[in-house]
C-alpha cells in the first residue's frame, strides 16, 4: 500500500511536469471549462426563467446535480481521459510490453499513471455551483458531507465503465468512437435522471447506471429519500469494478497469447 | 538460468488481399491463417553467459523472447527463467530481468531521464539514496551526466538509448533480454553500448541474451551464438566454431610485382576481386597449403596474407542456405 501511494506520489508529480512543459495548453483547458459551464448553466436557466420544474426539482436543485456532474466531468478529464485514453495505443504501439514486465499491478499502472490538471477548474467549478446551490436552499451540513459518498462510488462507476470499455481496445485497436458514445450518454447525467421520460429514466437507471452518477448523490444532499439508493450505487460501484478487474484478465491473456 | 525445451508458438493472423475488393472481403469474412513463428526450439543458458540470438527477420527471434519474458504464452513446450515460469509473471520474476527494445522506449518525452528514473525506483522499491548510487553508477559507467537533466526529446538517438539502459538496469536485473539494442546509432554509440554491457556483465554477473544485425556486436559481446531459422533452432554453440564448420574457406589477400589480370588467377581458386596490383582470392581450407605453393611459384608476389572471410558473409550465407546448410549432427551436439 505504501508502495503504491508512493509510485502515485510520483506518476502525478511527473505528469505535472509535463504538462507544465506546455503552458498554454492548461490556460486553454482552464477557458473551456469556464465556457462548458457557463453555456449549461445558461441551458438551465433558460428553462426555469419559464417557471419550468425539471421532474419535480426546482432550479437551485438542478443546480446541485448540475454542479456534481461538473465535478464528475473534471475527474474524468483530469485523471480518465489522459489513462484510459492511452490505454489503445500502448497496445497499437507495443509499449504495453513495458507496463506488463513491471512487477506491479498492470491495472493500476494504465488507471492511474497520468494526471491531468485541465480537469482541475472544472471540479472547482463544480464544487462552487453546488456549494452556491446548497447554500441558496439552506441544506443541512451533515448532509453535504454524506453526499460525498455516492459521489465517490459515482467516481468508481464511471472509471470502472470506462475502463471496460477500453479494455476492448485489446481486440478492437480502434475504439476511441466507442468511448465518445460513453461520453455522450454521460452528458445525460447533467439533469436530474427523472427529468428524463420513463424509457430513458429506465435506461440511465438500469443499463447505463447515469442515474447513480449525478442523481444518488444529489438526493443525498437534498436530503431526499432513504439510504435504499445510496446502498444500491454502492452495490453497483462494487460489481462494476469487480467486472472490470475480471475482465482486463481475461482480455490480457488475449494479447498477451497473440501479438507478436 | 534459462532452460527451453521444445518451445512453440503459433499464431492466427488474418490474410487480407490487396485492393477495394479485397478490403471488403477483409471486412465481412475474415480469413485467418496459423502461422509457427517459434517451432519447438531447446536450449539453456548458465548463469553470467552472454548469448548471441542471430537470425533474418521474421525467423521468430522476437517471439521467442516474448515467451521468455512471459509476455507471450507458448503453444507447446516449457520454459524457466531464473527458476520462475515466465508466463506468470510473478513481480518476484519481473523484479529479476529486464526487456530492452531498440525501437520502442519507455522514457517520458517531455522530461528529463531522471524523472523516468524516480518513476521506476519507485515501481521497483528502490530507497531513495540508494536509487541514487545506483544512478550515479550507471551514469558513470555509460558516460551520460548532463544529459540526465534535459528533456529526452532533446537527446540524441544514442544517448537516449543509454537512457533506455539506466531506465531498464536500475533494479539491476540477473537476466536481460536486449532486443536489437544499438538499432540506428552510429559506430561509437554502438562501441559505447557493448562496452556498458561488457561491464555490466562482469561487474554484476548477469546473463545476457541479445539479438542483432549488427555482427559487431556479436563479435564483440557474444562467445556463444545461437541461430534461429524459419522458427528453428539451425545452429546452437560458440562464435569461433561458426567460423570453422560453415566457413570451409579462407581468404588470401595478395599484392603482385605487376598488373594481376582476372584470368591468371582463376585456377588458384574463386576470385573475390582485381584491382590493380592487388587482387582477393577465397580458397578452400583444405587446398590452402598447396594453393600457396602454387601461388608463390608461379606469380611474382610482394605481399600476402591470409583471414577468415567477414563474418557478416558467413553468416548470411547459413541463412541463405537455410537449414540445410546444417548437418544434422551439429543439431545434435549442442556445446555450452
Amino acid at each position: 500500500m505504501r508502495r503504491y501511494l508512493n509510485m502515485l506520489r510520483h506518476f502525478w508529480a511527473t505528469s505535472l511536469a509535463a504538462e507544465m512543459e506546455y503552458r498554454l495548453n492548461f490556460a486553454v483547458a482552464a477557458a473551456t471549462a469556464t465556457l462548458g459551464l457557463i453555456g449549461s448553466l445558461f441551458g438551465l436557466w433558460l428553462f426555469f426563467s419559464r417557471g419550468g420544474t425539471l421532474g419535480g426539482w426546482t432550479w437551485d436543485q438542478s443546480l446541485v446535480v448540475m454542479g456534481i456532474f461538473t465535478v464528475l466531468e473534471g475527474v474524468s478529464a483530469t485523471l480518465l481521459t489522459p489513462n484510459l485514453g492511452r490505454l489503445v495505443s500502448h497496445v497499437r504501439t507495443g509499449t504495453l510490453d513495458f507496463v506488463l514486465l513491471k512487477p506491479i499491478d498492470s491495472q493500476f499502472w494504465l488507471s492511474t499513471r497520468y494526471f491531468s490538471p485541465g480537469g482541475l477548474p472544472d471540479v472547482a467549478f463544480g464544487v462552487i455551483v453546488t456549494g452556491v446551490a446548497a447554500w441558496r436552499l439552506g441544506l443541512e451540513p451533515v448532509n453535504m458531507l454524506l453526499s460525498l459518498a455516492p459521489l465517490a462510488t459515482a467516481c468508481v462507476v464511471l472509471y470502472s465503465l470506462w475502463f471496460l470499455l477500453a479494455t476492448t481496445g485489446i481486440w478492437f485497436v480502434k475504439i476511441y468512437n466507442a468511448t465518445e458514445v460513453l461520453r455522450s450518454l454521460l452528458e445525460s447525467g447533467r439533469f436530474p435522471s427523472s427529468a428524463y421520460p420513463a424509457a430513458w429514466r429506465f435506461a440511465f437507471t438500469f443499463i447505463l447506471p447515469v442515474a447513480f452518477m449525478t442523481t444518488v448523490p444529489a438526493r443525498v444532499m437534498l436530503g431526499r429519500g432513504g439510504a435504499a439508493w445510496p446502498i444500491a450505487s454502492l452495490g453497483v460501484a462494487v460489481v462494476l469494478f469487480a467486472c472490470s478487474r475480471l475482465f482486463w484478465r481475461f482480455a490480457l491473456r488475449y494479447y498477451t497469447s497473440a501479438s507478436s | 538460468m534459462i532452460a527451453a525445451r521444445d518451445l512453440a508458438k503459433s499464431y492466427r493472423t488474418a490474410a487480407k488481399e490487396p485492393g477495394f475488393y479485397g478490403t471488403l472481403r477483409h471486412f465481412f469474412h475474415r480469413r485467418y491463417r496459423s502461422i509457427d513463428a517459434v517451432k519447438g526450439i531447446s536450449f539453456s543458458i548458465e548463469p553470467g553467459e552472454i548469448v548471441g540470438f542471430l537470425g533474418p527477420n521474421g525467423a521468430g527471434k522476437t517471439t521467442a523472447l516474448k515467451m521468455l519474458t512471459g509476455l507471450i504464452h507458448p503453444t507447446a513446450g516449457s520454459v524457466q527463467v531464473a527458476g520462475h515460469t515466465p508466463f506468470s509473471r510473478e513481480h518476484a520474476f519481473l523484479r529479476r530481468i529486464t526487456l530492452v527494445m531498440g525501437q520502442k522506449q519507455q522514457l517520458i518525452w517531455d522530461l528529463p531521464v531522471l524523472d523516468s528514473l524516480r518513476i521506476n525506483a519507485a515501481v521497483y522499491d528502490i530507497e531513495p539514496a540508494e536509487a541514487k548510487n545506483r544512478v550515479e553508477e550507471l551514469s558513470r559507467m555509460l558516460g551520460l551526466k548532463e544529459q540526465l537533466t534535459q528533456p529526452v526529446r532533446k537527446l540524441s538517438l544514442g544517448e537516449r538509448m543509454k537512457a533506455e539502459l539506466m531506465a531498464s538496469l536500475l533494479h539491476r536485473p540477473e537476466v536481460l533480454f536486449l532486443d536489437e539494442p544499438t538499432l540506428g546509432l552510429d559506430v561509437n554509440a554502438q562501441a559505447a553500448v557493448r562496452k556498458f554491457l561488457l561491464e555490466y556483465n562482469a561487474l554484476y554477473g548477469a546473463t545476457i541474451l541479445l539479438t542483432s544485425h549488427y555482427m559487431a556486436d556479436i563479435v564483440a559481446l557474444c562467445k556463444r551464438v545461437m541461430m534461429i531459422h524459419e522458427g528453428r533452432l539451425i545452429y546452437d554453440g560458440s562464435l569461433d566454431a561458426v567460423l570453422e564448420r560453415f566457413a570451409p574457406y579462407r581468404e588470401v589477400k595478395l599484392e603482385l610485382k605487376q598488373e594481376a589480370r582476372a584470368e591468371d588467377l582463376r585456377s588458384f581458386g574463386e576470385v573475390e576481386s582485381v584491382d590493380g596490383r592487388e587482387a582477393r582470392l577465397i580458397v578452400r581450407r583444405d587446398d590452402l597449403t598447396q594453393t600457396l605453393e602454387r601461388l608463390l611459384g608461379t606469380l611474382e608476389i610482394v605481399d600476402l596474407t591470409v583471414s577468415d572471410p567477414p563474418i557478416e558473409r558467413v553468416i548470411g550465407k547459413i541463412f541463405h542456405d537455410g537449414a540445410s546448410a546444417v548437418p544434422k549432427t551439429e543439431l545434435a551436439a549442442t556445446p555450452t
